[in-house]
C-alpha cells in the first residue's frame, strides 16, 4: 500500500514563479496524489519558500514517471535516513526521545528497507528487532529493559488513510450523523457490512470479526433482546464491556429487572435495587458466567448468547464495581492487554452507549478499522471522529433503538 | 559608466552543435564575424558610451566570444558559470582566471549544478528571473538568491530555439521587458504577468524573436539590437528608447547576438 510513495523537497521562489503549482499539477495530471507538508512561505520577497511533498502513485512505475517529470523543476528526492533507536533504560520506561505512534499505518526504515510496524495503535512506542527486520508497537508499561525503541522522527513514515473504495457510509468524510438526520440509511449500510463480514468469517477469512463494546444502557433502554439475537445469529465475535452490562443483563434474566426497574412494566419493583447485587452474588457462588449459562441458571440474554456462541469477552472493571462478577479484570493494565489481544482480526467495531469503553476501544483500534460509535451524547462520537479517520461513523441516538433497528435490518422479527 | 566584458572572435567558428542554430556545415566567415563584432563594439563605445574590458580569446574555445555566459557579476563578486555541455566547460577556467586577475571575489556553485551565467539570469534591480531546463538547473537559483540576496523567479524555457533566457527575455532600464511569450509555458507566462503589468510587457513577434530581437543590450535609455527587427525597434522607440541596429548574422549561426557577446560588470 505504501510502496509507491516518495518524499520530495522543493525550495526557492516557488510560489510567485508558480513552480510549486506546476509540480503539484504535474503530479495530479500523471495520476498521482500528493500531501503537502511543512510549507514555509518566505517572509519577504527575497526570502525563499520551501515545501516538502509526499508523492503517491498507484504503482511504482507511475511513481517513477512522476518523479522524473518533476525533478527538472527542482523537486529533489529527500535523502531518507534509517530510523534511530535506543535501548529502553529500564523495564516500563522508554528512552527519552521515544517516538509515539499514531493509529495510522506506519513504516520505519531499517538498513535501507521500509518495514511495516505491526500492532498498530496510537500512543505506544515502536520496538525493533534489527536482526529480523521487524518492528511492533509496545505499550510503555510492557517494555522490558534493553529492548530497542525507535527515537526521533527520521526514518519513520505514516500513511494517511486512503478513502475507502466501498461506497457506503464509511466512505464519507462527514462522520458524525446528528440526531436530526435520518439514521436508517446509515444503519442499513452497517447491516450490509455485518452480513458481508459474517459470510467472510464463516469462510475462515481473517479480519472479519465484529467487535461490540457496550455499556449497561443497552439493557436499561431495552436493547437486550436485539443484541442477544445479533450474537446468536453470529454477527458478533468479540464483546468488550464492564461489570455493569453483564450484571444487568443477567439480572434481567433472573429477576426481570434492570437496576431494580421492571423491564416489562417499567416501574420500580420493591427491593428491586438489590437485584443486581443478588445476581452478582449468585454468579460468584457458581464460579463463572460460563458455568451459570451451561448449568441453565442464566438461560437468556446477552451473556447467555455470548457463552453459547463462544464470543470472546473482555470485561474490564472500574473503581466502584459491585462484586465484581467472576471474569472481570480488575487490573486495568491487564484488561488493556486482554482487549489489545482480541482486537486482532476485527473488521468492524461497534461502540455502543459507553463513553468509557468506547473511548478506550477507539484508542486501541488502528484507523484502518471501520468504527461505528453510537451514543445519545454527541460528545462521544465527536471525540472519536476527531481521530481523523475516514472510517469512523458517529450516530447520535440511543443504544436500544440502534440495536433494534440494526437487528431488524438483519432479519430479526421479535 | 557601464563596463562590459567582451572577447574578440579570433577563434570563433562552428566546431560542434549544442543548440538548434548551430550547424557545422554552416561555416562562419571569419572576416565578416570580426567586422560585425567590431561594429558592435563601436556602437557600444561611441554611441552608447559603455566601457569595454577585453579578455584574450583562446584557440579551440570558439564560444568564448559569448562572455554573457562567463558568470554573473555583482559589485566586486563574480560567480563563475558551470556549463552543461563539455564543449564549453573548458572555458570556465579562463573566465575564472580573468575574474581573479581583476581582483573579483570569485564564487562557485556546487559542482553538480549547471548554471550558464548572465545568459540565464536577468532582471531588474531587485527581482531577477532565471531561465532553466535547457542549460541551467533550477536548483542553482535558490543558492544564487541566497548569495546575492535577490528574489529569483525561475522560468522554464520550453522551446529549444530559445535555450538561454537572454534569447527570449530582455529587461529594460525603465522597468519594461522585451520578450517572446511562447518561449515560456503558461506558468512562466503567468509568473511574468504577475510581476509586470501589461503596459510593461513588450511582446516581440515570432519572426523577430527568431532574429534575436530579445538578445539586446540596454544601457540607460539606449538599446542595441540585432538588425532587421522593425517591430521591436518601433516598440522600443514608442517607450522612449533610442535604438541602434547592428548586423550580427555571423554570430546567429552559433545561436547568439548582441547581448550574448557582452557581460555587464557592474
Ligand atoms: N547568452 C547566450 N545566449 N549565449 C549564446 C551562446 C551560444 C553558444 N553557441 C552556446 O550554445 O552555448
Amino acid at each position: 500500500m505504501t510502496a509507491s510513495q516518495e518524499t520530495v523537497f522543493l525550495q526557492g521562489h516557488i510560489i510567485d514563479s508558480l513552480i510549486l503549482a506546476k509540480v503539484l499539477d504535474t503530479i495530479l495530471m500523471m495520476g498521482g496524489t500528493f500531501d503537502l507538508q511543512d510549507v514555509k512561505i518566505g517572509a519577504t520577497r527575497d526570502a525563499p519558500s520551501q515545501a516538502r511533498i509526499v508523492v503517491r502513485a498507484p504503482s511504482s512505475r507511475v511513481l517513477g514517471e512522476i518523479l522524473r517529470a518533476i525533478q527538472p523543476h527542482g523537486a529533489a528526492i529527500e535523502r531518507e535516513e534509517d530510523c534511530r533507536f535506543e535501548p529502553a533504560p529500564a523495564a516500563g520506561v522508554f528512552p527519552d526521545q521515544f517516538y509515539a505512534t499514531t493509529h495510522l499505518p506506519t513504516q520505519i526504515r531499517l538498513d535501507g528497507e521500509w518495514v511495516e510496524v505491526e500492532g498498530l495503535e496510537m500512543d505506544l512506542g515502536i520496538c525493533v528487532d534489527p536482526a529480523k527486520a521487524r518492528a511492533r508497537t509496545v505499550p510503555m508499561g510492557a517494555v522490558t529493559a534493553g529492548e530497542l525503541i525507535v527515537t526521533g522522527r527520521d526514518g519513520i513514515r505514516v500513511t494517511p488513510l486512503a478513502r475507502p473504495t466501498e461506497r457506503d457510509v464509511f466512505g464519507f468524510m462527514e462522520s458524525v450523523v446528528s440526531s436530526e438526520r435520518p439514521h436508517q440509511p446509515v444503519i442499513a449500510d452497517i447491516a450490509q457490512r455485518m452480513q458481508k463480514l459474517r459470510a467472510w468469517h464463516r469462510q475462515g477469512h481473517a479480519g472479519a470479526k465484529v467487535l461490540l463494546a457496550g455499556g449497561p444502557a443497552i439493557v436499561h433502554a431495552g436493547g437486550r433482546d436485539a443484541l442477544a439475537w445479533l450474537v446468536d445469529q453470529g454477527y458478533v465475535q468479540v464483546l468488550f464491556c464492564g461489570n455493569a452490562l453483564a450484571a444487568h443483563d443477567m439480572e434481567a434474566g433472573l429477576y426481570g429487572t434492570s437496576l431494580g426497574y421492571g423491564l416489562a412494566a417499567g416501574r420500580s419493583v420493591p427491593h428491586g435495587h438489590e437485584h443486581h447485587l443478588r445476581t452478582i452474588n449468585r454468579i460468584r457462588a457458581i464460579g463463572s458466567i460460563q458455568e451459570a449459562v451451561r448449568s441453565g441458571v442464566v438461560a437468556d440474554g446477552i451473556m447467555a448468547a455470548c457463552v453459547r456462541r463462544d464470543v470472546k469477552m473482555v470485561m474490564a472493571g472500574t473503581i466502584r464495581d459491585d462484586g465484581p462478577l467472576p471474569g472481570v479484570l480488575t487490573d486495568s493494565m491487564e484488561a488493556q492487554q486482554a482487549m489489545r489481544a482480541e482486537i486482532h482480526g476485527v473488521g468492524l467495531a461497534l461502540l455502543v452507549a459507553s463513553t468509557l469503553h468506547a473511548i478506550a476501544t477507539g484508542n486501541l483500534l488502528p484507523a484502518t478499522i471501520p468504527t461505528v460509535c453510537v451514543d445519545v451524547n454527541p460528545a462521544v462520537p465527536t471525540k472519536l471522529a476527531d481521530r481523523g479517520s475516514f472510517q469512523a461513523v458517529g450516530l447520535v441516538m440511543d443504544a436500544a433503538s440502534f440495536l433494534i433497528e440494526l437487528a431488524r435490518e438483519l432479519g430479526w422479527r421479535p | 559608466m557601464s563596463r562590459l566584458l567582451v572577447c574578440r572572435p579570433d577563434y570563433f567558428q562552428i566546431d560542434y552543435e549544442i543548440n538548434p542554430w548551430m550547424r557545422r556545415t554552416n561555416a562562419v566567415d571569419p572576416a565578416r564575424a570580426i567586422g560585425q563584432w567590431q561594429a558592435l563594439m563601436d556602437v557600444l563605445v561611441h554611441d552608447v558610451g559603455a566601457g569595454l574590458e577585453q579578455m584574450r580569446p583562446v584557440q579551440g574555445l570558439p564560444d568564448m566570444v559569448f562572455t554573457a555566459n562567463a558568470g554573473v557579476v555583482v559589485g566586486r563578486r563574480a560567480l563563475v558559470s558551470r556549463f552543461r555541455y563539455p564543449e564549453r566547460q573548458r572555458e570556465e577556467a579562463y573566465f575564472e582566471r580573468w575574474f581573479r586577475e581583476q581582483g573579483y571575489e570569485v564564487l562557485t556553485l556546487d559542482k553538480n549544478l549547471y548554471f550558464e551565467g548572465a545568459g540565464d539570469l536577468l532582471g531588474f534591480p531587485d527581482t531577477w528571473f532565471g531561465g532553466y531546463r535547457q542549460r541551467s538547473d533550477i536548483q542553482a537559483f535558490p543558492r544564487l538568491s541566497e548569495i546575492f540576496q535577490r528574489e529569483i523567479i525561475p522560468l522554464e524555457l520550453i522551446d529549444t530555439r530559445f535555450y538561454h533566457l537572454d534569447t527570449c527575455f530582455c529587461p529594460l532600464s525603465g522597468g519594461e521587458v522585451l520578450y517572446f511569450p511562447s518561449a515560456f509555458d503558461s506558468y512562466g507566462q503567468a509568473a511574468i504577468a504577475q510581476r509586470l503589468p501589461e503596459d510593461r510587457r513588450l511582446v516581440v513577434p515570432e519572426e523577430e524573436a527568431l532574429r534575436f530581437a530579445c538578445n539586446a543590450v540596454c544601457i540607460g535609455k539606449q538599446v542595441v539590437i540585432p538588425a532587421a527587427c522593425p517591430r521591436t525597434t518601433q516598440l522600443l522607440e514608442s517607450r522612449g528608447y533610442r535604438t541602434y541596429a547592428v548586423q550580427l548574422d555571423e554570430f546567429m549561426k552559433s545561436g547568439g547576438a548582441a547581448k550574448c557577446l557582452t557581460l555587464a560588470l557592474d
